[in-house]
């Protein structure tokens, strides 16, 4: 562009107003609106970026069926094209078939490639052999690291970048294996709240059975995990949101938010600082790493 | 008088000063195919190395000297610049300045006769949320208008401008053109502007700044991903009536070319003389100044309840 005054693109003047900020209300969900299209345009440039920036061609994203992972794969697709994304389906012997079934859909839609190994094995083999009587939560956190296994071996087969797919809900909440569902390097969802992740995958597109059956971690059949976590995912992103924008629990009760779960909310957050950290490390010297040696992460 | 004014929004090659020099190199040859050609081009803070470098800003920075030097040197080894043409480069990087770092932008003239025409260090450095700048850099203590081949320029660099008395300052001393390399994080993504929120944000200051004062702003920013932080563009220039005159894309490496004309500024100045109500009424403003607060109310004064 040169020359004298050319057209140029108006934001529009009702922006330039002061946000009218009205108190929180638990029946107000705008808080937690998004702009479907921006945030399309910049996680497809966050995942273009980063994974160009770390000299990879392909990524491999684990495939559950869900629409954290089905949202993902879309993103990188979208970023890298169908050929570069490949989707794994790592089922255990006690998923679902529809599971199954909503991975693959997925997968066709996109026409991405995809493979499927079966950890049964791989679980049980350290499960049934050496530990009989694993309770449910155990064996879930077996094999969520079990399908990291195999994502990142597949990963270095491919020289590709695995993703992640956890969302802020989850992360805040605490609602995932630790170094399992968070161990990928980058992670597109990992700053939007679990109602977000729905929003932006009803306006991509992904397919209405994904989208609108509810969220389950699938490790026992008929599980979801708003059951598991006695509150809604659209009420604990609320409260959760009005947490981290600094309103205190006491105030949130007078706005009419329902005390008993801001105070599972907030325990389930408050508990789990340790889930969104590196391991803790005594600092000895002062050339402590990520303490007194500071270098970002594209350094 | 009439200004050919560049704005780059650019793309750093993260902490590698060498590429990134490379990539403003060929900045300089696009330049060449301009019409008109540009007499002045501004490129983003920290143009040369990316803007989140935490503990190593120290092994990146350089002296505005030896800025010069590389810089010049790339311009003069151009194969499309005519013989004897000058160009006005502003470009923000960590500078090295009597064994401290700053995070500056300096003014240069490039060509035959190089020279240092300004060096502005940020005065307010970010150190809150996602910004960690204290931390790792000085803070610079002026702010001043200076000499150009066109005019009177000023330089602020990204936080410097959401300080009202930054800008204040820069037209009290003459600034015709109030210039901005920034680095600004995108965050806010809320339906309705179609921009990240702080685009909408630094929009409304820029604006607000060039109607107040009666001057040019042209805010340039860095493009990019840095460990997730998104800069997404949205140079723009605002004209002394806050009119945008330009404006880049989101998510995308532009030159943009404008031609402002100087004598627009006196001709906003005559609707709207609040530059000059200001010269008029700050004598008398600093003379009863507030003596600074200290928790919210005013330090060494009367205990609570007396009036």
């Amino acid at each position: 562009m040169s020359g004298e005054r050319e057209d140029v693109i108006e934001i529009p003047d009702a922006v330039h107003s002061p946000d009218v900020s009205l108190p929180p209300s638990p029946d107000d969900l705008s808080p937690l609106a998004i702009d479907t299209k921006l945030v399309e345009r910049w996680l497809v440039e966050f995942l273009r970026s980063e994974i160009l920036r770390r000299r990879f061609e392909y990524v491999v994203v684990g495939l559950s069926g869900g629409v954290d992972s089905s949202l993902t794969a879309t993103l990188c697709r979208h970023a890298l094209g169908a050929d570069a994304v490949k989707g794994f389906l790592l089922p255990y012997r006690t998923s679902s078939q529809e599971s199954r079934d909503h991975a693959l859909l997925l997968a066709d839609g996109l026409g991405i490639e995809t493979r499927e190994i079966d950890i049964t094995d791989a679980v049980d083999g350290y499960a049934e052999r050496f530990e009989a009587g694993m309770s449910d939560h155990r064996r879930g956190n077996v094999a969520a690291r079990q399908r990291m296994i195999v994502l990142f071996d597949q990963a270095a087969k491919l020289d590709a970048l695995p993703v992640g797919t956890g969302n802020k809900s989850e992360r805040l909440l605490g609602y995932f294996t630790w170094h399992a569902d968070d161990t990928p390097p980058i992670n597109p969802l990992g700053d939007l709240f679990k109602v977000q992740v729905w929003e932006l995958a009803r306006a991509i597109g992904i397919p209405e059975e994904i989208v609108e059956k509810p969220a389950s971690a699938d490790l026992i059949h008929g599980q979801t995990d708003e059951e598991d976590l006695g509150v809604s995912y659209a009420e604990a992103d609320l409260i959760l949101h009005h947490l981290l924008s600094g309103y205190p629990a006491d105030q949130l009760e007078e706005f009419g938010f329902d005390a008993a779960k801001i105070d599972m909310v907030r325990q389930r957050l408050e508990g789990t600082h340790w889930k969104r950290h590196l391991p803790t490390v005594p600092m000895l010297s002062s050339t402590a790493i990520g303490e007194w040696y500071l270098r970002p992460v594209d350094y | 008088m009439k200004l050919n004014l560049a704005i780059c929004q650019f793309r750093p090659v993260k902490a590698d000063v060498e590429a990134s020099l490379a990539e403003a190199a060929r900045v300089f040859e696009r330049l060449e195919a301009m019409t008109p050609r540009p007499d002045m081009l501004v490129f983003p803070e920290t143009a040369l190395t990316g803007y989140f470098l935490e503990g190593g800003v120290r092994e990146h920075a350089m002296t505005a000297e030896r800025m010069l030097e590389r810089l010049n040197g790339l311009y003069l080894s151009g194969t499309a610049r005519p013989a004897d043409a000058l160009l006005e480069v502003v470009i923000g990087f960590f500078e090295l300045y009597r064994d401290r770092v700053y995070n500056s932008a300096f003014c240069a003239r490039l060509g035959e006769d190089p020279a240092i025409l300004h060096i502005h260090r940020k005065v307010f450095l970010p150190t809150y949320g996602v910004f960690q700048e204290e931390r790792f850099v000085d803070p610079g203590h002026t702010v001043r208008a200076f000499d150009t081949s066109w005019g009177r320029a000023a330089i602020l660099i990204c936080e410097d401008v959401f300080h009202s008395l930054s800008s204040t300052l820069a037209a009290l001393d003459g600034a015709q053109l109030i210039l901005v390399p920034s680095a600004s994080p995108a965050r806010g993504f809320e339906p309705g502007p179609g921009v990240p929120g702080n685009v909408v944000r630094w929009d409304r200051v820029l604006r607000t700044i060039a109607e107040e004062h009666g001057v040019f702003v042209a805010a340039v920013q860095i493009l990019g991903f840095e460990g997730g932080k998104a800069f997404p563009g949205g140079s723009v220039v605002f004209g002394p009536r806050g009119e945008a005159i330009a404006r880049a894309p989101l998510w995308e490496e532009a030159l943009l070319g404008m031609r402002l004309d100087l004598r627009d500024i006196s001709a906003a100045r005559v609707g709207g003389p609040l530059l000059a109500d200001l010269e008029r009424a700050l004598p008398g403003l600093l003379l009863h100044r507030p003596r600074g607060t200290e928790g919210g109310r005013p330090s060494g004064h009367e205990p609570e309840g007396s009036s």
